[in-house]
Parts: structure tokens; C-alpha cells; sequence
């Protein structure tokens, strides 16, 4: 798909694939929302939603054309099982946070996924709307966060170091796990449990480009497209694994 | 008009629908609304960007959120969340920024909002309401109720003379009539100049029409007389040129092939002292004042 289309992006794709896929084949039920924070990954999410039939073959074909609904990064209408056009980042929790909270006010019972990058914590808004679903004790909110260690313009670490990520959302009272993040079984079952106040966060390890050996921990994975050659060699590892 | 503002939406809690957000702000004001909706009044604190996306996923679950704030903090902090969440996918959120334009006076210049329709009303399905008169609001809330798009409503100082009443809110309302030209004022500014209008004699005196709504409404018949009788016009507004209602109507006129043969369009400026003051003040600095919008106009209107 990212190939056909001469795009990039893949690497952070592949970091959550696992993740993703897990979330739709071991996790939502039907009164569940998912909201993609990490708005670059919708090819990954296209996938996931394919895989669980609610995308077609031909609706991925499309990914990236012109006159498309798969956008580079989720579109704002057209498809029911995308709430929210995200790219920009710092957007996905606050929206999850409401989709959580009009659960609550309608006293309806489904629970709220939402999945951000590591890098995204940057931003100051993430922590804006971590601090009101704690306050507003959101427990059927869960944040996933992709802990790939790279972002835009270089590692995590040595970007804007927010390490130890898991102890400073401790520290602002909420529940964390932590698991690698390309075991289903692992991140389903954090994803499953339910703490006495929410919301949930589990940080999920995951590697940029996994699966890929020459585009896992690259930081221009972040961006490039793939050539044939390169292709070709990413589906022969994939397919062997 | 805070006070209407809170009776309005007290007559509308019953509507189980209804969620209100406040940025931390209200207090002497809020207090019987937080009482009466319960769980469905919440202090978001003072986190704007986060307030917004919040009020997207509640729109989103089928409820209407209100989001309030101080002007400036509703429209400029968290603009890309009301461009992205709430725009991008037209869900009903009501914006509520107090204080428009001077309205928070010596406060200073970070609480005043002299560009906020006009930044977003470049938003896609967005409407901006600036009532003029505190009785607009029990008109305007059950409407914005029902509103299935997002809308900014501005509110400002209502200036009512007190011998008159004011007319039903509708988007645009002619409050006097005269034979000295044509006079648009937008929201509240249009209630400073209805009282000192009226003391003009008649031949003096400007057809006054208030400006409640934009994007800039279809104008009405009788104001489409008035000016081309008069062949003047003058709009003016607490809020810069660009993006301004006064540019909307300069645009709508030139494509009707009606434009007056004089347009002046008097603005805020920002702060052309450096000096701050309370609304009156800036309004004066601005010529937004009644003596000089009328004294202006009185001799713009003189053989």
C-alpha cells in the first residue's frame, strides 16, 4: 500500500501494527471507540480496520489517491469507524477524554481507546488532557502510548527526554503498564484490565519499522518511500517471520 | 450581558443534552448554572486546547457542549483544536467568549479579543452571534440549542438606554431612522449609539442598523433602501479590519453592484497610545465613541 503509493511513513506504521491489531481482534467490542492520536500511523489503522472487515480491498487500493477517503492521515468524514481526523499531534487523548465522558453522561457503557506516539508528549496538550481524565477519574478511557524512540528529527531521548515516561504518568496518579508492544497476548491483556480509576495508560516498547530489518530503529523511516528493491526484500522478511 | 447569558441557559437545562465547560472562569456568575446541571457542569481548569477537544468528543456522543471562557482564550489558544475537532467535522459546539472586543478594559491587551469573528469565521461552517442587548439572549440561547453547526457567540457590555426596549434579536435590526445617511454598528456598539442617535435632529440623524450575525446575513429590503436613498455609509465595529464585518459588507455591496458613493469603516486600532483604560477609553482612541462616530457622521451628512 505505502509502496503502490510512494509514500513514507511506514516506519511508525510498523512500530504499532501489533498494537493495532490487537485492539481490533483481541479488544474493542462493538460499543467501543478507537481514536488514532497518532494520526501518521493511518496506514496502519486502515490495515487493522481491513483486517476486521471494515474496510474493503478495493477501499485500500484507493489509500493515497486522488479523490480518496484514506488520506495520509485519518479523514474527517466518510468512514463510521474513524471518529476524528487526527495529524496534528497532542489532539487524540482530549478528543478520547470527551468521547469517554459522553459514555459516561449518556450512561452508556463503551469504553474509549486512544493511541499516541512517545514523541507526541511533547506536547503540552497531551498533558492538559491527561490531567482532566485523571481528575474526572475516566475509567473506561485506556491510552496506549507507541514507545518507539525516535521521532521527527531524532531520537526521543535526545529531542526533549521525557524518560522515565511511565513514572511521570505514575507520578500524576495514574495507572501504567508496561509491555512490549509486538506481543499481542501482553497488550491485550493490559488493554483488558480494568483499575479502580482511570484512566489506564499503557506504555507499549515497540520497534520504528518492525519486522523490516533495514528500516527497524532508523530514524528515515520516519519518511521514505520505498523503492522496488527495497520492496521486495521487506515482503520477503515479513513473509518469512 | 453575563448575567443573561447565565438566565438563558438556565431556562435550557432541562435539555439532558446539554454540557457546560468552563475554563476555569464564572465565578459571581456561573454558580446557579453549576448548581443546576450537576455533573454536566464542568470546570475544565485552565487548559483551553484540552477544554475544546473535550467538547469534540462529547458533540461527538450526541451531546451540545458549551465552551466558555474570557474571549481571547476561547478563540486564540486553542485555535487548532476548534479548526481540527470541532470545524473539520461541523459538530455543534458553542463557543462562549466573554468580554469581546475592549470589553475587559484596563485589564489589558491580552484579554481583549479585537479579531475574533473574523479569525473564525475562516473556518468552515462556522457562525459568530454578537448580541447588542442583553434581552437577545433568551432569544439567542434556544436557538444555539438547537444549532446542528459550530458558533461562536461574543459577548460584550449590553448598553441599553433605559426608556427604550430593545427590539427582538434578529440578525440585523434598524433601531433609528433618520435623513443624515446610513450607520451600521456591530453588537453592543450599535446600543452606545442608539441612545445619542436618537437626540440628533431628525435631518441629522442616521438610519442606525445593528449587526448581530455573520457571516454577514442577507441584508434586508428596507436597508438596501436606506442606503441607496442616503449614498452614505458608515459600519463600524469593535474589531480590526481584516476579517471585519465591515470588509464582508464592502465585498457583498461591490458584487450587488450597490456600493455607496461614501464607505467609511471605523475599526478598532489596537493601541494607537500605548496607553490602556477601560472600554471607553479604548473605544475613544479608536473613534468607536459615540461623540466621535455621530460628530464624524454629522458633518459627513452637512450640505
Amino acid at each position: 500500500m505505502h509502496f503502490e503509493s510512494g509514500v513514507g511513513h511506514i516506519g511508525g506504521n510498523l512500530s504499532c501494527m501489533d498494537i493495532l491489531l490487537s485492539i481490533y481482534h483481541e479488544v474493542l467490542t462493538d460499543a467501543d471507540q478507537f481514536v488514532l492520536s497518532k494520526g501518521h500511523a493511518a496506514g496502519a489503522l486502515y490495515i487493522a480496520l481491513w483486517s476486521v472487515g471494515r474496510l474493503s480491498d478495493d477501499d485500500l487500493k484507493q489509500f493515497h489517491r486522488d479523490g480518496t477517503l484514506l488520506s495520509g492521515h485519518p479523514p474527517a468524514q466518510g468512514i463510521p469507524d474513524i471518529p476524528f481526523a487526527t495529524g496534528s499531534l497532542g489532539h487524540g487523548i482530549g478528543l478520547a477524554a470527551g468521547l469517554a465522558l459522553g459514555h459516561r453522561l449518556n450512561g452508556t457503557h463503551g469504553r474509549v481507546l486512544c493511541l499516541t506516539s512517545d514523541g507526541e508528549w511533547n506536547e503540552g496538550s497531551t498533558w492538559e488532557s491527561l490531567i482532566f481524565a485523571r481528575h474526572q477519574n475516566l475509567d473506561n478511557l485506556a491510552v496506549i502510548v507507541d514507545q518507539n524512540g525516535l521521532q521527527g528529527f531524532g531520537r526521543t531521548s535526545e529531542v526533549a527526554d521525557l524518560a522515565p515516561l511511565a513514572h511521570k504518568f505514575e507520578a500524576f496518579g495514574v495507572t501504567t503498564v508496561e509491555v512490549d508492544g509486538h506481543d499481542h497476548t501482553a497488550v491485550a491483556e493490559a488493554l483488558r484490565s480494568r483499575p479502580d480509576c482511570g484512566p489506564l495508560i499503557v506504555v507499549a516498547r515497540t520497534t520504528k519499522g518492525c519486522g523490516v530489518s533495514f528500516m527497524e530503529d532508523r530514524l528515515e523511516w520516519h519518511y521514505l518511500p520505498m523503492t522496488a528493491q527495497q520492496y521486495e526484500q521487506a515482503c520477503r522478511e515479513v513473509d518469512d517471520a | 450581558m453575563r448575567q443573561a447569558f447565565t438566565d438563558g441557559l438556565l431556562s435550557e437545562e432541562h435539555r439532558s443534552e446539554l454540557v457546560f465547560l468552563t475554563g476555569d472562569l464564572g465565578y459571581r456568575a456561573l454558580e446557579p448554572l453549576r448548581d443546576a446541571l450537576g455533573p454536566r457542569f464542568i470546570n475544565a481548569g485552565i487548559a483551553e486546547q484540552n477544554m475544546v477537544s473535550v467538547a469534540a468528543g462529547l458533540a461527538r456522543q450526541g451531546l451540545r457542549p458549551w465552551v466558555y471562557s474570557i474571549a481571547p482564550f476561547v478563540f486564540a489558544r486553542p485555535f487548532e483544536q476548534i479548526r481540527n475537532d470541532v470545524c473539520l467535522h461541523r459538530l455543534p459546539v458553542v463557543l462562549v467568549g466573554n468580554g469581546g472586543g475592549y470589553g475587559y478594559g484596563v485589564m489589558g491587551s491580552t484579554h481583549h479579543a479585537l479579531e475574533d469573528y473574523g479569525v473564525l469565521l475562516t473556518l468552515s461552517g462556522l457562525q459568530a452571534f454578537i448580541p447588542a442587548f442583553d434581552s437577545d439572549l433568551a432569544t439567542l440561547i434556544p436557538s444555539l440549542c438547537e444549532s446542528q453547526q459550530p458558533c461562536y457567540l461574543r459577548l460584550g457590555l449590553g448598553e441599553q438606554p433605559r426608556t427604550w426596549t430593545a427590539p427582538p434579536y434578529g440578525p440585523w435590526r434598524k433601531l433609528a431612522a433618520g435623513h443624515g445617511g446610513t450607520l451600521i454598528a456591530v453588537g453592543p456598539l450599535a446600543g452606545s449609539l442608539w441612545g445619542p442617535c436618537l437626540e440628533l435632529p431628525e435631518s441629522r440623524r442616521p438610519n442606525l442598523w445593528c449587526l448581530s450575525q455573520l457571516p454577514l446575513p442577507e441584508l434586508p429590503e428596507e436597508l438596501r433602501r436606506d442606503l441607496a436613498q442616503s449614498s452614505r455609509l458608515t459600519i463600524a465595529e469593535e474589531h480590526v479590519a481584516q476579517g471585519s464585518a465591515g470588509y464582508a459588507l464592502a465585498m457583498e455591496l461591490l458584487q450587488s453592484n450597490s456600493a455607496p458613493a461614501s464607505f467609511r469603516h471605523v475599526t478598532a486600532l489596537g493601541y494607537p497610545s500605548g496607553r490602556y483604560g477601560s472600554q471607553k477609553f479604548h473605544r475613544a482612541e479608536c473613534g468607536l465613541d459615540p461623540i466621535s462616530l455621530l460628530a464624524t457622521f454629522s458633518s459627513e451628512a452637512a450640505p
